[in-house]
């Protein structure tokens, strides 16, 4: 698929950092003109995977968090989140709802928040090598004023 | 974010502004479950009105206060939020498990 523009982020994995992954994906998706809501629902797609790569990931150091964004034919926005972390030995039961091995702090309903605010999430995982999280969302462009 | 509260009439309402994710969630957490211990109030009211993002993180949080009351014989429930946090509460299914009034 081509490719129209990209940036790569890297930071370590603190959770202060969730605020900023938010706010620099909303700005890079700027340029495709989306509205409040497919803004919304980007913003929260990746706090919810950057959050599991700061959460999850790395339960014993501060591991790094990539970012990649990309914008593709057809007015697709992609999103990947990658950690090289303990990763998830079962990923079909890790993206049920309610699944968590994360404590009362968690809700379990990441992946699933993931899957209905994005057209498309694809997880890659294998244990003690990390987690990659894909997402695709068509950005609708607005009708003219 | 910011957690600001009103009691009256054993009725303690939560008022949440800014932005709810799992970096902010803690900090909150503590601030309301003292508020929440101070008063021992009937009903827990929690506002979202003032939120400007929300979560999964904050969908534990409202479990977490929901359990919270249930263990002192109270009940508590969410108002006012609306667009993203809104969405969210509707995707994670929650208002099953508790009332949403919007
Ligand atoms: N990047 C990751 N590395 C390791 N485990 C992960 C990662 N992302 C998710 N998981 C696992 O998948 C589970 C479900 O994730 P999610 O749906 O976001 O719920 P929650 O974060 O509330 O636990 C997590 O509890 C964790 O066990
Ligand atoms: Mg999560």
């Amino acid at each position: 698929m081509k490719q129209l523009n990209y940036i790569k982020l890297e930071f370590p994995a603190r959770s202060v950092n969730e605020g900023f992954a938010r706010a620099a994906a909303a700005a890079f998706a700027a340029q495709m003109d989306p509205t409040m809501e497919e803004l919304g629902d980007i913003r929260t797609a990746v706090s919810e995977a950057v959050t599991n790569a700061i959460v999850h990931a790395y339960p014993d150091a501060v591991g790094l968090v990539q970012m990649r964004m990309r914008i593709l034919a057809g007015d697709v926005l992609e999103i990947m989140v990658r950690d090289k972390g303990r990763g998830i030995p079962d990923v079909a039961k890790a993206m049920e709802p309610m699944y968590s091995t994360g404590g009362e702090e968690r809700s379990g309903m990441g992946f699933t928040i993931m899957g209905s605010f994005m057209d498309g999430l694809r997880v890659r995982s294998a244990v003690d090598r990390g987690t990659t999280v894909t997402m695709r969302k068509r950005i609708r462009t607005k009708e003219p004023a | 974010m910011k957690v600001t509260s009103s009691y009256q009439d054993g009725r303690l309402t939560l008022f949440l502004q800014g932005e709810l994710d799992h970096h902010q969630a803690a900090a909150a957490l503590k601030k309301i479950a003292r508020t929440v211990d101070d008063y021992l109030p009937q009903d827990c009211v929690v506002d979202m009105g003032g939120l400007t993002f929300m979560d999964s993180s904050g969908i534990a949080l409202i479990l977490k206060i929901s359990r919270l009351m249930d263990q002192s014989g109270g009940r508590a429930w969410v108002v006012n939020a609306k667009n993203q946090p809104l969405k969210v509460i509707d995707a994670s299914g929650i208002d099953r498990m508790i009332k949403v009034e919007v």
